[in-house]
C-alpha cells in the first residue's frame, strides 16, 4: 500500500511529498506535487527525521515483567519516535548466551512497536568474572554487536582490554558503565556540597572520569573501539574530546535526564530523581551539553529505567535507580538543543539516529531520507506542547522524573519500514 | 510557625529563640518534680524508631508523657517495624491510628523529610535523626545548655565562639549544630581529619580547621563527637591511637578553652577515643546537663508544633 505524507519538511528544511511503498522511500516530490497514493497524511508544520534508535534501553524482561514488557517497553519506544532500540543485558536471566538474546530478539519481533536489538553481558552474569560468550552472541539470530554489563561496571582492567580485543573479531563494541566501585560504595548523589548537607552519600565525578580515562587508553592501546555510556561530567567530556583528538575510536552517549536536571532535585529526598550515574550539577549540564552540539558526544540515548512503584515510593536510600525516558527523551533534547540554537534537526537525526545506528552496527537504522531506503521515519511537530502525565505513558512503570512538567515538541507519527506504528501520537 | 521539625535549617532566628525560651518556662514549671502538664492531654504522639538509639527514644517519650499526650512506641526491637515493613506502610498504620505527632529516628537521610511531604500522613513530624543528615532536637538541647552557660539563659549566641570536632561527615549532630548556631549568631569551628569532613564543606557557614590546639585556644566551648571504630577499618584515619593523639580531647587541651568553657558530648561517649575519662567527667563537662535540658527542649517542639502555644502563660503560672 503507498501512503503519501505530505508538505512535511525533511530536517525541518524545504517541505516535500515522501510516498512510501513497500517498505521504503519510494519517492520525495516537491510540496504538493505527489501523486496521490492509497493513503494520505497532511503533514504540513511537521517535520520528519530518520526513525530514532536508542542504544541503552532497559525493557526489563526476562525477569520484571511487573516492571516493564518488551511489548509495553518498545510501546513507549514508538510513541517517543524510535524504530528500533538496545535491550540491555541486566535482566533476570542476564543476557549473556546465546539463548537469552535469541528469546528477547524474538519477542521483540513478536511485540512489533519497532525493533529489539539485545546487547550482550560482558561477563557472565554481569559478575565481572570471566567473559560471556560473546562469540555465540554474535553469530546468533540477534546478531549482537554491543556489548555490556551496564548497572555494573567492568572494572577490573584486564577483563575490560580482553573483551575490548575479543568483540574486533565480529566488529563488536564494548559500552562501559564508567562507575569506580569502591569510590561508589553505597553512593547516593553527586558527591558535592550538596551531598554534604542533604547527608547522603556521594557519587565523585572521579568516579566515571577515571574509568574513561582507563579505558580510552586501552583501547587505543590495543586498537579497539570503546562506548562510553551515560557520561555524566564536565571532566568526562574533557577526556572523552582529548582522546578523540588523539584518534582514539571511542564514541560515548549522554541521556536526556543529564541533559536537563539537576543535583537540586535530590533535595527533595523523592526516590523519583535518583539515577546512576546520579544528577549533577548546572555546570556539568552546560559541559554535556556543549559536549553533544560540538560533537564529542556522539548520541543521545535514553537509559529507559523502568522501575515498579513500590521501589520508588519509599525513602532514597531504599529507592531504586533509574528513570523512564523513551517517551520524553525527544522534547528533551528540543528544549535543550534545538530550541537554545545548539543543534539544526540534521544534528538531531545525527545524534538519535544514524550514529546510534553505526555504533551499534544496525544497517537499516538511521538511513538517510532519500528514495530507496528504508521507511523508518519519525514526524515531528516541532511546536506542539504537551504535559507528562505518568498514568498516561505506554511503560508498565511510572518513574518519570518530568511528572506535570511541560515539554517541548511532540511525536505525531512512527513508521517502522513503512508500517505506522504511531499516528496522531497514538499508537496505530 | 513552622508545620514541622525536620531540619534545624528550618528555624529562623525567632523561631529557634522562641522554642529556647519554651523550654526554659517548662523547665521552671515542671522542676525536678516531673510534674505533668495537662497541655497534650488526648493526642497522640508515636515514636518511630527505627534505629535503636534508647536515650534518645526515651527523651522523647518523657517528654510527650510530662505533658500528658497517650505515647505510642514502635521501635525496631519490636515486631511493627521490623524488616521487612516499609516506613509508607508504617506511615499509613499511624495514620489510620489517629496519631497527631510522629517522632521519627531512621538510618536512611532523608527519611523524617519523606514521611511530612510524600502525602503517606497529615501528621506533624519530628526527625529524632535521619542517617547523616540531621538530628536537630539535639541542635537545640545543645544550644538551650550553651546559651544556659554562655549568654545567662536568654536571647542568643551572638559572638561565642564553638568548636565541633570529630566525625563530621557522617554526623547528623554535627550538620544540625552548624545551621542552628550560626542561626543564633555563634561562630562555629568545625575540626577534623580532612577524611572525616564532607567534599564541600568550604561552603557551610562555619570555619574549617585541621588543627584542634588552635581551634581550641580561646573557644567557649567544644562539642566532641562520637567516633565509630567502623571508620578506622574504613580508612579514614591509620588507627584510635593515632586519632586520640591528633583530634582526642584530654585535660590539656581543654585548657585550652576560655576560662569559663564548656566541654558538650551528645553521647554516648568513647572515653579514651575522643574524650578522656578525666574530662568526660570533669568540671568543664556539661554532659549530664545535655540530657535534662533533652526532655524540656523536646516537651517545647513538640508543645509548639502541636499547637499548645496559646496555654503556655498560665500553665506556667499554675
Ligand atoms: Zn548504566
Amino acid at each position: 500500500m503507498s501512503m503519501v505524507i505530505r508538505e512535511v519538511a525533511p530536517y525541518g528544511e524545504e517541505a516535500v511529498d515522501m510516498t512510501i511503498d513497500d517498505g521504503r522511500i519510494a519517492r520525495i516530490d516537491p510540496a504538493g506535487s505527489a501523486p496521490a497514493g492509497e493513503r494520505e497524511i497532511d503533514a504540513s508544520g511537521l517535520i520528519v527525521l530518520p526513525g530514532l534508535v536508542d542504544l541503552h534501553t532497559h525493557l526489563r524482561e526476562p525477569g520484571r515483567e511487573d516492571a516493564e514488557t518488551i511489548e509495553s517497553g518498545t510501546a513507549a519506544a514508538a510513541l517517543g519516535g524510535f524504530t528500533a532500540v538496545h535491550a540491555m543485558a541486566n535482566t533476570q536471566p542476564v543476557a549473556d548466551t546465546a539463548g537469552v538474546v535469541e528469546q528477547v530478539w524474538r519477542r521483540g519481533q513478536e511485540a512489533g512497536y519497532c525493533d529489539v536489538h539485545p546487547v550482550g553481558a560482558v561477563t557472565v552474569g554481569l559478575a565481572g568474572e570471566r567473559l560471556a560468550e560473546l562469540g555465540a552472541m554474535a553469530d546468533s539470530a540477534a546478531r549482537v554487536r554491543v556489548f555490556s554489563d551496564d548497572g555494573i561496571c567492568v572494572s577490573d582492567a584486564v577483563l575490560m582490554r580482553r573483551a575490548l580485543e575479543y568483540v574486533k573479531a565480529f566488529d563488536g563494541v564494548i559500552a562501559q558503565h564508567a562507575q569506580e566501585p569502591r569510590l561508589t560504595e553505597g553512593a547516593q548523589m553527586n558527591e558535592g556540597e550538596l551531598s554534604g548537607v542533604l547527608g547522603l552519600r556521594g557519587w565523585p565525578p572521579v568516579a566515571e572520569e577515571a574509568i574513561i580515562a582507563r579505558d580510552v587508553l586501552l583501547a587505543e592501546h590495543v586498537g579497539s573501539r570503546v562506548h562510553i555510556c551515560h557520561l555524566s561530567t564536565r571532566g568526562s567530556v574533557d577526556i572523552i574530546r582529548w582522546a578523540k583528538q588523539r584518534g582514539i575510536d571511542v564514541t560515548a552517549e549522554v541521556t536526556p535526564h543529564h541533559l536537563i536536571l539537576t543535583e537540586e532535585l535530590a533535595t527533595t529526598y523523592d526516590p523519583r530523581y535518583k539515577v546512576n550515574p546520579p544528577l549533577r550539577t548546572a555546570d556539568d549540564v552546560a559541559a554535556v551539553r556543549e559536549g553533544l552540539a560540538d560533537g564529542t558526544i556522539d548520541i543521545v540515548a535514553t537509559d529507559h529505567a523502568p522501575h515498579a512503584h513500590e521501589d520508588k515510593d519509599c525513602e532514597w536510600g531504599a529507592g531504586a535507580f533509574g528513570m523512564l525516558g523513551l517517551q520524553t527523551a525527544l522534547s528533551v533534547v528540543i528544549e535543550t538543543m534545538v530550541e537554545t540554537g545548539r543543534l539544526s534537526w540534521r544534528e538531531v537525526a545525527d545524534r538519535m539516529s544514524t550514529a546510534p545506528a553505526i555504533i551499534g552496527r544496525v544497517e537499516s537504522q538511521g538511513r538517510p531520507l532519500e528514495v530507496g531506503e528504508p521507511a523508518n521515519l519519525v514526524l515531528v511537530d516541532p511546536r506542539a506542547r504537551w504535559h507528562v502525565n505518568a498514568d498516561a505513558l505506554a511503560s508498565r512503570s511510572r518513574n518519570t522524573p518530568f511528572e506535570g512538567r511541560e515539554m517541548s515538541g511532540r511525536v505525531v507519527a512512527t513508521f517502522l519500514r513503512g508500517r505506522p506504528t504511531v499516528l496522531e501520537g497514538r499508537l496505530a | 510557625m513552622i508545620r514541622h521539625l525536620l531540619s534545624a535549617g528550618d528555624l529562623d532566628r525567632d523561631e529557634a529563640i522562641a522554642i529556647l525560651d519554651t523550654a526554659g518556662e517548662l523547665a521552671r514549671a515542671t522542676g525536678r518534680s516531673v510534674k505533668k502538664l495537662p497541655t497534650l492531654r488526648g493526642r497522640t504522639v508515636v515514636n518511630l524508631f527505627y534505629e535503636d538509639s534508647t536515650r534518645t527514644r526515651i527523651s522523647f517519650e518523657a517528654a510527650a508523657k510530662r505533658l500528658s499526650a497517650d505515647v505510642i512506641t514502635f521501635s525496631a526491637k519490636g515486631s511493627s517495624v521490623s524488616k521487612g515493613e516499609s516506613l509508607k506502610d508504617t506511615a499509613l498504620t499511624l495514620e489510620a491510628m489517629g496519631a497527631d505527632a510522629v517522632v521519627v529516628r531512621h538510618s536512611a537521610s532523608g527519611a523524617a523529610h519523606r514521611l511530612a511531604m510524600s502525602g503517606w500522613t497529615d501528621c506533624v513530624v519530628v526527625n529524632a535523626g535521619d542517617g547523616t543528615h540531621e538530628h536537630p532536637t539535639q541542635a537545640l538541647l545543645d544550644a538551650y545548655t550553651l546559651r544556659h552557660h554562655l549568654s545567662d539563659g536568654a536571647g542568643d549566641l551572638q559572638g561565642r565562639r564553638v568548636v565541633i570536632v570529630g566525625d563530621i561527615l557522617h554526623s547528623r549532630v554535627a550538620r544540625s549544630n552548624v545551621l542552628l548556631l550560626e542561626t543564633l549568631g555563634a561562630e562555629v569551628t568545625v575540626v577534623g581529619p580532612p577524611t572525616l569532613l564532607p567534599v564541600g564543606v568550604e561552603g557551610w557557614p562555619c570555619s574549617v580547621s585541621y588543627d584542634l590546639d588552635n581551634a581550641l585556644t580561646g573557644a567557649d566551648a567544644v562539642m566532641m563527637l562520637r567516633v565509630q571504630n567502623e571508620r578506622m577499618n574504613a580508612a579514614y584515619f591509620p588507627s584510635a591511637r593515632e586519632y586520640s593523639r591528633r583530634y582526642g580531647l584530654d585535660r590539656h587541651r581543654a585548657e585550652l578553652l576560655a576560662p569559663d568553657g564548656i566541654v558538650l558530648h551528645p553521647g554516648p561517649m568513647n572515653r579514651g577515643m575522643e574524650i578522656t575519662a578525666e574530662v568526660a567527667d570533669g568540671p568543664r563537662s556539661v554532659v549530664v546537663e545535655q540530657v535534662t535540658n533533652g526532655v524540656h527542649v523536646r516537651m517545647a517542639v513538640l508543645y509548639r508544633l502541636m499547637g499548645a502555644l496559646p496555654e503556655l502563660e498560665s500553665e506556667a503560672g499554675s
